[in-house]
């Protein structure tokens, strides 16, 4: 078998490419365009959400569209936008930054994207017959007894994504456990590799307890369990423990990778090494370690009495000192150095002070005291978009900027992405600053309507004009990709001046990634090199065959029979003939997996001939 | 790499622990460990559901409900067939194919019968206690509970048929070394599992 | 050279057929540790004295089995005792909180 590189094919075999890949980078964008989309959706739901809220008393949508809108808004935008985004930025970032010619197991890095990909399609499904709407955390009873099927649908889109998840989480980390080139130590890598490895962890132990809650949540709903109906001696505070033993790591799963995304691009454009690596290396260590023993710090109004809120609230408070270390060493990186204000290094700037902010109400949220007046109001909305937006939002804008050229070989337009920045910038400050104020004054989240009279009127139309400025700077960043992608410059292989190995390879890499597998020599290794005046990596090995995996159509069909599954389990309540639909999905799930693990797959290998030939293309 | 990996391994020319002698098996190696760990917490939110409703709603409290002589042989059985599952793993490291085969089998066995009657145990509750997966939270819990380990044993035994029907013919090789220590971990994994089982449902449930 | 191998294997043949030895000792005292579980509560014990020891019973037996039938005493097991062990911690906490923090 020899190197079957077609270069210009037609629509069908580029969609059958994509849907049979195993390679990462492709993998990564496909992460990206399906979580651009849903984040495209799950904006939309929060611009209805605002326009319903510009004015008091507004009868824009229905009190129960609203429900739907706020439920679908928050479990979009975390499990379907701000997840695949971590996983594009790890898939195209972390195999190159180590050296490695792909991940530890391409097909169920295909797997995972395409559990993902159907989890949330037939979470979206739900809005043809309606959509979830008992708020993205399903506290039960509400979520238990909330009639239709629409939060059938969010347990079983959100156990589909979640598997797929999971999986993704178990690649990465054997991938950075053993697949890193020859030198590349632990402490050699790049703080982004690092916090993606931390990340994974919290994967790995995370989300299973969000695995079992759901499971617990189906069978209440769908086949008459009784874990959360006090009236069958169930307990509905069970699942609050498990939701937020899942909930509260996903925070870090989040932003963890944003940290070390802007430890690499603070250091480039500051033409500086990260300022206390190691320090930073042990703060993201213990923030992994610190965000499992906080999850009850969202239940302090649950009734927990008074020493669990207490331990939980100082738990909390403690994170606050790993943080801090985090944005002290990023300044003091900044600090002397040589600074290039790139569109990327723009959203970085702008981070640091935004997340601060959120951080800093995090802290008083923490005060389990203070939390009973603070608790399900706007204050703890405007908290935790300060945290999610002004950290993962900011660091996927920084990170698409800085690995665009990777990606697609060719980089965003600068002066565009400045334009897109700042009405976003300013107009994430206006929406959600003044919520902390709406929350102090006693606005509750969630609530569908307020009332002329209340003093609420000012404060809810700036933050809906906020809105606004933030769509017009999501709008130009589209239009910056659709331009960049039609008369976009080529990027060189290294276009920031970069450190890290990912900038040692063209831009767009070949499907090998490393011709020859570089030997590193120390922290920033790109750097090593161009200080040493070799300006490109010493080779570890001998140029050789290149043994690459097959692609593959299987793990499509996992998904997709699961995602039939899910669907014959909505509707079996109804009519029971849906189960044999249930089944029928089951039947091409386990079949796909009995074909995959009785045909051997033993990947191919690239000749040598070959890569030689090909190597007038590199460089 | 890839067509050397399926020459049938013969005792004194192949390496010692063909699991891990290729970075595929290395690879598969720990991330099925770091897989178990999920486990560990999947299993413990699991538990941690069932303490806290144990009881809750129910007529037959569990120490009616729990009748000690079955769940002990079923112990037994899945002790033993953890045992027998070394046993395949040792013959594999001595590259003795056949023998694996036969050790497996038996493990196959011993967890088909527990398996069955763990079945004929659930009947039972159903039948004489109308303690059903319905009728209160604790049945719900411990259906859930002990119904995912059933689960896992009868993956487990799928998994195990499915890699010996397809190397029946072809013996041990580089590709499926890996497959079938990582299967044998799996079968561990679910006896652990059910040591914490009988102690904490059957045997704590006993005590009261 | 197949001299060698063939000699380091019979080595390793040696070595395996100890460690089955082993494999059997333990076999036999995880079947005594599960006896003296059962024991103490078919001999109904005062459930103070019986719920510890069962299940220190279970956390030993289970310890038997991570060791030797899952080989994690052997060289190469760093890496998934560490992430094993957060595992349990995590297992820990999660039951540590349903049994105290759940209201009844």
């Amino acid at each position: 078998m020899s190197t079957a590189t077609a270069q210009k094919q037609g629509f069908g075999a580029t969609l059958w490419d994509y849907l049979t890949t195993v390679d990462h980078k492709k993998i990564a964008i496909l992460y990206l365009v399906s979580g651009g989309i849903f984040f495209l959706a799950g904006g939309l739901e929060a611009l209805l959400i605002r326009i319903q809220l510009m004015v008091p008393d507004n009868n824009f949508v229905s009190s129960g569209m609203y429900n739907q809108l706020i439920t679908m808004h928050g479990t979009t935008m975390i499990f379907l936008a701000a997840m695949p985004f971590i996983f594009a930025l790890m898939n195209i970032a972390v195999p190159l930054q180590i050296g490695a010619r792909d991940v530890a197991f391409p097909f169920l890095n295909s797997l995972g994207f395409w559990l993902f990909f159907f989890g949330g399609v037939l979470l979206n499904l739900s809005w043809f017959t309606g959509a979830p709407d008992a708020g993205w955390t399903a506290y039960a009873p509400l979520s238990t007894t909330s009639p239709g099927h629409g939060m059938d649908f969010y347990v079983l889109g959100l156990q589909i994504s979640g598997a797929g998840t999971l999986i993704g989480g178990i690649n990465f980390l054997v991938t950075i456990i053993n697949m890193r080139a020859p030198g590349m130590t632990y402490m050699r890598m790049p703080l982004f590799t690092w916090t993606a490895l931390v990340t994974s962890v919290l994967i790995l132990f995370a989300f299973p307890a969000l695995t079992v809650g759901l499971f617990l949540m189906m069978f209440d709903r769908l086949f008459g369990a009784g874990f959360f109906d006090p009236t069958m001696g169930g307990n509905h505070v069970i699942w609050e423990h498990l939701f937020w033993i899942f909930g509260h790591p996903e925070v870090y799963i989040l932003v963890l990778p944003i940290f070390g995304l802007f430890s690499d691009i603070i250091s480039t454009f500051s033409k500086k090494r990260l300022f206390g690596y190691s320090a930073m290396v042990f703060a993201t260590v213990l923030i992994g370690f610190l965000g499992f023993m906080v999850w009850a710090h969202h239940m302090f109004t649950t009734g927990l009495g008074p020493i669990a809120n207490s331990i939980f609230a100082i738990a909390t408070m403690a994170i606050a000192v790993p943080t801090g270390i985090k944005i002290f060493n990023w300044l003091f990186t900044m600090w002397g150095g040589v600074i290039r204000m790139t569109a990327a290094m723009l959203w970085t700037v702008a981070f640091i002070p935004s997340f601060t902010l959120g951080g800093f109400t995090g802290v008083m949220l923490a005060a389990a005291a203070a939390d009973f007046q603070y608790h399900d109001t706007y204050f703890v909305v405007a908290h935790f978009h300060y945290v999610i937006v002004g950290g993962v939002v900011f660091g996927v804008f920084a990170g698409l900027h800085y690995w665009w050229p990777k990606m697609f070989g060719k980089i965003l337009d600068e002066k565009l992405g400045k334009l897109a920045f700042w009405p976003f910038f300013i107009g994430f400050h206006l929406t959600f600053f003044i919520q902390h104020f709406l929350g102090l004054m006693g606005m509750p989240r969630r609530y569908w309507v307020f009332h002329s009279g209340d003093g609420l009127d000012l404060g809810n139309l700036i933050s809906t004009i906020g809105a606004f400025f933030m769509t017009l700077g999501t709008l130009i960043f589209l239009y910056n990709v659709i331009i960049t992608s039609i008369k976009g410059e080529k990027a060189s292989a290294d276009p920031w001046d970069a450190r890290t190995l990912e900038w040692s390879i063209p831009s767009p890499p070949p499907f090998y990634n490393f011709k020859q597998t570089p030997l590193v020599r120390g922290l920033d290794p790109l750097w090593v090199e161009k200080r040493q005046g070799n300006g490109k990596m010493t080779p570890a090995e001998p140029l050789g065959d290149i043994h690459m995996p097959n692609n593959s159509f299987i793990p499509f069909m996992i998904s997709l029979g699961s995602f039939v599954m899910g669907y014959g389990l909505i509707y079996q309540v109804d009519d029971s003939r849906w189960l044999f639909v249930a089944i029928a999905g089951l039947l091409i799930t386990l079949g796909s997996m009995f074909v995959r693990s009785v045909k051997d797959d033993l990947g191919y290998h690239i000749h040598k001939e070959d890569l030689e030939e090909k190597g007038a293309g590199s460089e | 790499m890839s067509d050397e990996q399926l020459q049938t391994l013969k005792p004194g020319q192949s390496p010692h622990e063909p699991e891990k002698a290729t970075l595929e098996g290395k690879n598969k190696f720990l991330g099925f460990w770091f897989f178990l760990g999920g486990e560990t917490v999947l299993f413990a939110s699991l538990f941690g559901t069932y303490l806290a409703l144990k009881d809750k709603g129910a007529e037959t409290k569990a120490q009616e409900l729990f009748g000690l002589e079955l769940v002990f042989i079923m112990t037994i059985i899945l002790l033993t067939s953890s045992l027998t599952s070394v046993y395949a793993i040792y013959h594999m490291k001595n590259l003795d194919f056949k023998k694996m085969q036969l050790w497996l089998g038996i493990t196959v066995l011993l967890g088909a019968s527990f398996l069955g009657l763990e079945i004929y145990e659930f009947q039972h509750y159903v039948h004489e206690y109308h303690h059903t997966f319905t009728s209160s939270a604790f049945g719900s819990a411990f259906y859930t509970l002990v119904g995912f380990h059933g689960g896992h044993v009868l993956f487990g035994l799928l998994w195990i048929v499915t890699l010996m029907v397809r190397n029946a013919k072809r013996g041990l090789n580089l590709y499926n070394a890996p497959k079938y220590y990582v299967a044998s971990l799996y079968w561990h994994f679910i006896d652990v599992v059910w040591v914490f089982i009988f102690t904490v449902v059957y045997l704590m449930g006993k005590v009261g | 050279m197949a001299n060698k191998t063939s000699e380091s294997f019979e080595f390793a043949k040696k070595k395996n057929k100890e460690e089955m030895k082993h494999h059997l000792i333990t076999f036999a005292s995880m079947i005594v540790f599960t006896l003296i579980a059962f024991g103490m509560v078919i001999g109904d014990f005062h459930r103070l004295f019986t719920i510890p020891v069962i299940i220190l019973m279970a956390v030993v037996q289970v310890a038997f089995q991570l060791y030797y039938f899952m080989h994690m005493s052997h060289k190469g097991h760093g890496l998934p005792a560490l992430m094993l062990y957060s595992g349990v911690g995590v297992a820990f906490l999660t039951i540590l909180a349903m049994q105290t923090i759940v209201w009844w």
